[in-house]
């Protein structure tokens, strides 16, 4: 098979690592090769951050580059934004519908642009989802990552109860059940 | 054979637990905090957090004195504090082995400046080997101590942020139990005073001309030959650039890139039509191979900057046009400090007195940006406290009456502790205020010498900083509340104007601190709202404005802090419960 790859775009603190590890334990109990690559240190203090996923038969470069993204999951609509040049022309977007404003945008030095996922639909195919209402009702709103986790694993290749499986190994055993209803509420979306 | 995804960092330390490494010592600092925080989890291995990485790197030449297999980690400026004790161990040589493990940041994700580790390595003459992958770093880790052994010198492990902080597929291995060395007394090796020291240096050039010669046998230097119109000489991730790029061309991978093995470079060379050499940051293979009068391209179409890519590699080497969407221009999101963090309380107190501050390293130098603006200068570590000094004894007490040095708790454990002790010592009337937030923060909590628990989570003496400056003669110290704006603002003013030194130690626990409950939540009352924009002033990531003016605070961002609130002069801010 050719490389698969895969972007997590956010704001540090929006548990994109915690994603990555579910994505990269998948990847590997299917048998492939992979590569994650991610930001840690002060770039995690509220800024934009970016993980990327790579997975194959044999994978050498472990970030993924402008124009190469299968998928491309955004915790946020301005991440989304920033990144979207990374898809390929073919690429699917799963967005987070939800803003965060840049501190840029909070002292007046910038503003947040509208119509953000409208524009990005014109040049791409973008799947958008309120996840953090979602999250909201499941009860927790810190799980809102794994139910845009669950809409894009419809885009890769790993079933339903795979992907359950490695939730239950992968994240802190207390939160295994939330979690769980969480990928499904985006799977089954 | 078990199979595991590993960070970079984590394969590290998987590696130095194969290779029966029995004690380290490091200092955090990315991209190389979780190495320790890797190796504390196997118990065969003492593990430990120093001061600095100075008192690291010689805690674990005393262990390989001893004769056992010995490591310290650091970043890349770390290797700078721990110069002093490297570029003498490398005359010493090793008893059980000895590895350091730098981590470099091409692209500076988290770092004062860009510094290439292969420089101080070639001063020090201490051999560097570079991994490409989380396999490879567990690998050379081993193979490292093998090398540190066999020719009795310290080695560098050289990794950089993409490769520490990048996970891949890592086959475990057992690991192996190596005997202790017998320990016997030898001052001609041990004690580098000059009349030593002078016939060690020979064998130290004896020792990189041995490892340069034998470097063609090393497993870790090999050559792939393919198409032959076109040669690479590369290592580490860069190598990786060039398989994604060029996956038919001819490739010397160099796993050792200290010393070099000159003759197989020369026949490398002599076997392609055109040589590239593909290095990060500076040309430190290109210089040695070009002073050997072979003709390479490098920093011609390479640059001393930044982190590579392959699509650098397809545009400067093969002039791709690259078939890509143009990037959006969107507002750029820098980092910030978080919702509820102690050091906006106190820049805002100081923001609004005006007061400059000579700055430090930790996530408190994010108060260099707006709104906050208190921040002047950034070195290095534990260099707040220098640097104001130096500017009173250039522009005498009264220029710094409007300056502080704003220092972490952690850093000024590292090194402002000395930095005080020159202020005590040669009479200066300035103020420090230590940023008490009882942890290392930006580099994800580690403890330090001052709360009170080992990075092996035993409780320890925990270092009581009034108590320390007490001991210097400090006479005037005060402890805040870093919340407590009204004290804070009061004890600023009177300290800075005080032509003595003083101290203020402003407390309050990172609020992303292990175990930190906040009971409550900010939360906006719309009709007492004036809109007045008083609350937004420091710059809190919770807090917007709403189309009609007022105040909005997100609550799953809100830690409760009160600062808005503290702020706001209309009652329109209220603390409910969480």
């Amino acid at each position: 098979m050719t490389t698969k790859n895969i972007m997590i775009v956010g704001v540090g603190g929006q548990g994109t690592l915690l994603t990555s590890r579910i994505l990269g334990n998948i990847i590997l109990q299917g048998g492939y090769d992979v590569k994650l690559s991610e930001v840690h240190g002060m770039a995690q203090r509220g800024g934009s951050v970016v993980t990327f996923v790579r997975y194959g038969e044999n994978v050498a470069e472990p970030i993924v580059e402008a124009g190469q993204a299968d998928v491309l999951i955004a915790f946020e609509r301005l991440e989304a934004l920033r990144y979207a040049h990374f898809l390929k022309k073919d690429g699917v977007l799963i967005v987070n519908d939800y803003r965060i404003d840049p501190i840029t945008v909070v002292t007046g030095a910038a503003t947040y642009p509208d119509n953000i996922l409208e524009d990005l639909s014109k040049q791409y195919k973008v799947i958008s989802i309120n996840a953090m209402e979602e999250a909201k009702k499941l009860g927790n709103p810190k799980t809102f990552n794994v139910i845009v986790l669950g809409l894009a694993a419809k885009h890769m290749d790993f079933s339903e109860e795979e992907w359950l499986k490695v939730i239950e190994n992968t994240v802190p055993p207390k939160t295994v059940e939330i979690n769980k209803k969480a990928f499904k509420q985006g799977f089954e979306n | 054979m078990e199979k595991k995804i590993m960070l970079g960092n984590e394969a590290i330390a998987r590696g130095a637990y194969e290779a029966g490494v029995k004690v380290s010592s490091a200092y955090p600092g990315t991209p190389s905090t979780e190495i320790s925080e890797n190796i504390v989890k196997y118990g065969e291995i003492y593990s430990e957090w120093a001061p600095n990485e100075k008192v690291a790197m010689e805690v674990a030449i005393g262990a390989s004195i001893s004769g056992v297999r010995a490591m310290a980690s650091m970043k890349h400026v770390g290797v700078n504090v721990a110069a002093d004790p490297l570029y003498t161990v490398s005359y010493i040589g090793v008893n059980g082995g000895l590895v350091l493990v730098a981590a470099d940041d091409p692209g500076l994700y988290s770092s004062q400046n860009e510094q290439d580790t292969r420089c101080v390595a070639r001063a020090a003459m201490v051999p560097v080997l570079e991994p490409s992958d989380s396999q490879e770093a567990k690998d050379f880790m081993k193979y490292a101590f093998e090398l540190s052994e066999k020719y009795d010198t310290p080695v560098i492990l050289r990794t950089t942020t993409r490769l520490a902080h990048s996970q891949g597929v890592v086959t475990l291995e057992d690991r192996v139990e190596i005997e202790d060395k017998t320990y016997e007394r030898n001052p001609a090796k041990n004690v580098m005073m000059p009349g030593n020291a002078i016939k060690r240096h020979v064998y130290v050039e004896q020792r990189l001309n041995d490892m340069a010669n034998d470097g063609a046998d090393m497993p870790i230097n090999r050559v792939e030959m393919g198409d032959t119109s076109i040669g690479f000489i590369t290592s580490g991730i860069p190598y990786q650039y060039v398989k994604e790029v060029c996956p038919n061309a001819s490739v010397l991978k160099l796993g050792m890139v200290h010393p070099l093995p000159r003759k197989m470079i020369e026949e490398f060379a002599s076997k392609v039509d055109k040589l590239y050499i593909f290095e990060e940051l500076e040309p430190v293979i290109e210089e040695q191979v070009k002073s050997w009068g072979i003709k390479a391209i490098g920093k011609e179409i390479f640059t001393v900057q930044g982190e590579y890519s392959a699509n650098m590699l397809r545009k400067n080497l093969l002039g791709e046009a690259l078939d890509v969407n143009e990037a959006a221009n969107v507002p750029a999101r820098p980092p910030i400090l978080c919702p509820g963090c102690p050091h906006r309380s106190v820049y805002s107190v100081m923001n609004k007195l005006k007061i400059h501050a000579a700055g430090d390293i930790g996530c408190y130098t994010l108060g260099a940006v707006a709104p906050l603006s208190v921040v002047d200068t950034t070195v290095c570590m534990g260099a707040s406290i220098s640097t104001l000094h130096g500017m009173e004894k250039a522009k005498g007490k009264d220029y710094i009456k409007n300056w502080v040095a704003v220092i972490g708790d952690s850093t000024f454990m590292h090194t402002g502790v000395n930095s005080l002790m020159n202020m005590v010592y040669n009479k200066s009337t300035g103020t420090v205020v230590i940023l008490d937030n009882s942890t290392t923060g930006m580099t994800g909590h580690q403890d330090h010498a001052a709360t009170g628990k080992t990075l092996m989570g035993e409780p320890t003496n925990a270092i009581d900083i009034v108590a320390l400056c007490k001991a210097m003669g400090i006479n005037h110290i005060n402890v805040v509340d870093a919340f407590d704006t009204e004290k804070l603002t009061q004890v600023l003013k009177e300290e800075t104007q005080r032509e003595e030194l003083s101290v203020i130690i402003t407390k309050a626990p990172c609020v992303l601190l292990k175990g930190n409950v906040f009971p409550n939540k900010c939360k906006p009352v719309s009709e007492k709202c004036k809109k007045c924009g008083l609350c937004l002033k420091p710059g809190c990531p919770a807090l917007t404005k709403a189309e009609d003016g007022t105040i909005m605070i997100d609550e799953t961002m809100c830690n409760g802090c009160g600062l808005c609130k503290q702020l706001c002069k209309f009652d329109a801010i209220e603390t409910v419960q969480a």
